[in-house]
């Protein structure tokens, strides 16, 4: 027998459907397609003038050796963030899992830098590594090491990857944490009596079994490093020195909230979200391939 | 009992009808609402002045609401002139104005809606450098000059004195500087100079006193066309020197936008060429002898150095679709409060900022406050010592929060040495002209 859920009223099925459906018209079709009628447009910053001017943004922004330098550094400091972000919070929730003293103690407080807001984070590392009010920033310069991320493109870099990977590490550990205690302690335990060892259980069972979190976290993370790193570069670096740490994000805000290049700043935002769809189109499609869902 | 009774209902009757008496007052009231982008202590300290108006007359309640920095403040009015929903007076920074006076029908000119509302402003009664950065090329005043400032330096005398120079005689030109902050060097300083808000002050004003123009139209006055020239010789010198300076460790860059201001009061840096708002935490955080001295300037390149130009921000009047000529009105009764000299003064001696019209100089002079507080009449002498020539007006190019940080941009790459200051303003010139004819595009008719 089977068993349907049948609604007698007609409307009621819409009626249901309409909220999701308005959240979804208002906050994402609707903006999207601003964005794209901004982005062949030239407007002036309080909206009194504007001319269609076809694809000249996206000709503008393409051809500016600067934005080309910027997708350079997104690049970079993406896949920095992603792995960095990805691998110590591995480390971190196999060690966590294992059987140690205070264990929970040290989950509470790995999941603790999650709380903060992106820009309070970001503070709390220039409080560190600031070369006049910092911590360590001053101790660096001390020992004679010219510590300065203001004008240093490396050690800016360097600086914000760091940071916005330590924001994500507590959100990629509570996913491996939850992940490896779903993997059966017997298959571990068949295993070391088989005669593995430590790090051959590692890879040949648990990094397996865990590749559903693993892909899930490394669309997540790209996302993250993409597009919700903007606090933490505004409150450090401000994409400085030069251009050294502006990633696309940063430039979209620069150019259309601080330059009012609607849009200039329109035509690199449909840039970037065919560039997201393309990266999660891929994932999904190579790598999800080489994921064992139990 | 029966008379406390009695009491109590009339005097809740009482309370009630003056309740009511108050309400019906207050509706006719005509409300202004007031956008600002300063924060504590300045942002308390101008809704002091707020109230100040509003408790000295019955008719107008303004009401001033904090909208984060400058930059968001702008983008806070611009969105709710889109939405048809601006705020009466938006405070807009310096750098603001171009964007501002070209955005037309959103605004309503100061010189017309005091005439509209027949309560006059003299325009001569402010000081030159300071009407100018917001009048019209032809003199028309089009936003109310309310809080400026302008580049100056502090000195920590306790340096100077550790490193052998007279506290007293502040280094007057770029030599003097370069040469004070080489033997700061040697005498154990870590930073001997720095400055905040680059652009600002060491293109900017080094254009100004030097009168050079930073661009070309008289510096954008005359026309959208401008574009820039600091790739002239004379600004690739400058900068080649601040480079110099900064290799031999007798100069820190120390960031972008004020994030220098620090340093000075925190006695880090021993000279700082800094906006003359900073003097208020100076005074409040530094625990050594200072003192405030003139920008210095290039004697091979004029004899004696004219006026500075100003910073700072101004109030500009918003329309709406739904404005009234009594809310008009209201905000004209505002803006004649804000220009009496008293209130300028008192604004003036709260909070380092210069005075802005004559009158309010001459009154705090009076009040014997420079006597009192020696250094602080450097800004305002600074600013007024000329007669204002094309180069010392201002500045009036669209986008030039974009062009500013450009050149800090192209600035912080020379300063790594990946390029020469040649190169650094060469490129400048070259992106910066192009932020110019997008905005020369945007808002062509």
């Amino acid at each position: 027998m089977q068993r349907r859920v049948i609604f007698d009223n007609k409307a009621l099925p819409y009626l249901l459907l309409a909220p999701q459906v308005a959240v979804t018209l208002i906050f994402f079709i609707w903006p999207a397609a601003q964005a794209l009628w901004q982005s062949v447009h030239l407007q002036d910053a309080f909206g009194l003038r504007s001319q269609f001017v076809g694809l000249e943004n996206f000709q503008a922004v393409l051809s500016d050796p600067n934005y080309l330098e910027t997708v350079k550094t997104t690049i970079i400091f993406s896949a920095s963030v992603t792995i960095l972000s990805l691998a110590s919070a591995l480390g971190l929730a196999v060690t966590a899992d294992s059987k140690i003293r205070a264990s929970s103690a040290y989950k509470t407080l790995l999941i603790w830098p999650y709380a903060l807001a992106p820009a309070v984070a970001a503070v709390l590392w220039m409080f560190i590594f600031n070369p006049d009010i910092g911590i360590l920033g001053r101790a660096l310069n001390n020992l004679g090491y010219a510590w300065d991320y203001r004008l240093n493109d490396g050690q800016a870099l360097t600086m914000v990857i760091l940071a916005a990977s330590w924001k994500q590490v507590s959100y990629n550990f509570i996913f491996f944490l939850a992940g490896l205690q779903a993997i059966p302690r017997s298959v571990l335990e068949a295993a070391s009596i088989d005669g593995a060892g430590a790090v051959r259980r590692f890879w040949t069972i648990t990094f397996p079994l865990l590749s559903p979190t693993t892909f899930f976290l490394l669309v997540v993370n790209i996302v993250y490093a993409f597009f919700e790193t903007f606090g933490t570069i505004h409150a450090l670096t401000h994409g400085g020195p030069g251009k050294a740490t502006e990633t696309l994000i940063f430039r979209v805000y620069q150019d259309g909230v601080v330059n009012h290049d609607l849009g200039g700043s329109s035509a690199q935002s449909v840039i970037l979200m065919v560039i997201v769809i393309a990266l999660t189109a891929i994932q999904f499609r190579f790598v999800e391939r080489k994921v064992h869902y139990s | 009992m029966l008379t406390r009774r009695k009491l109590a209902v009339s005097t809740a009757a009482f309370a009630l009808a003056a309740g009511f008496t108050g309400a019906a007052h207050a509706q006719q009231k005509t409300v202004v609402e007031f956008w600002h982008g300063l924060p504590q202590p300045l942002g308390g300290q101008l809704e002091q002045v707020v109230k100040g108006f509003n408790d000295s007359q019955d008719k107008v309640q303004v009401n001033p609401t904090f909208k984060g920095s400058y930059p968001e403040t702008m983008q806070a009015a611009i969105a709710a002139f889109r939405a048809g929903n601006a705020p009466h007076v938006v405070q807009m920074f310096e750098v603001g104005t171009a964007t501002m006076l070209s955005a037309g029908p959103a605004i309503k000119p100061v010189h017309q809606l005091m005439s509209e509302t027949g309560s006059g402003l003299d325009a001569a009664a402010y000081i030159p450098a300071v009407r100018g950065y917001y009048s019209s090329k032809d003199g028309k005043m089009m936003a109310l000059p309310f809080n400026s400032s302008t580049t100056i330096t502090f000195y920590n005398k306790d340096a100077f004195q550790k490193a052998g120079l007279d506290p007293n005689k502040p280094p007057a030109t770029w030599p003097e500087v370069a040469d004070a902050a080489r033997k700061l060097k040697a005498a154990g300083v870590t930073c001997p100079m720095t400055f905040s808000w680059p652009t600002w002050t060491q293109f900017e004003q080094v254009g100004a006193l030097h009168d050079k123009p930073f661009a070309s139209e008289a510096n954008g006055f005359g026309g959208l066309n401008a574009t820039l020239k600091i790739n002239d010789p004379f600004f690739v010198k400058h900068l080649q020197t601040l480079i110099d300076l900064q290799k031999e460790g007798a100069l820190r860059y120390g960031g972008r936008d004020n994030a220098a201001d620090s340093l000075f009061p925190s006695g880090e840096c021993a000279m700082i060429q800094a906006s003359s708002g900073l003097r208020g935490r100076i005074v409040k955080e530094a625990k050594f002898n200072w003192g405030a001295a003139p920008l210095p300037y290039w004697p091979d390149a004029i004899s004696s150095p004219k006026n500075s130009i100003i910073g700072g921000a101004s109030f500009w009047v918003m329309t709406s679709p739904k404005r009234t000529a009594d809310e008009y009105k209201a905000v004209a009764a505002f803006f004649s409060y804000l220009a009496r000299p008293e209130v300028d003064a008192k604004w003036h001696m709260d909070t380092g900022y210069v005075p802005v019209t004559l009158q309010g100089f001459e009154l705090a002079k009076k009040e014997g406050f420079y006597d009192k507080n020696p250094g602080a009449e450097v800004p305002a002498e600074q600013l007024t010592r000329t007669a204002t020539t094309e180069n010392t007006m201002g500045l009036r190019l669209g986008n030039l929060p974009e062009i500013r940080n450009i050149i800090q941009e192209e600035m912080e790459k020379a300063f790594q040495g990946q390029q020469t200051a040649q190169q650094a303003l060469d490129n400048a010139v070259k992106r910066g002209d192009t932020v110019l004819r997008n905005f020369e595009r945007a808002n062509k008719n």
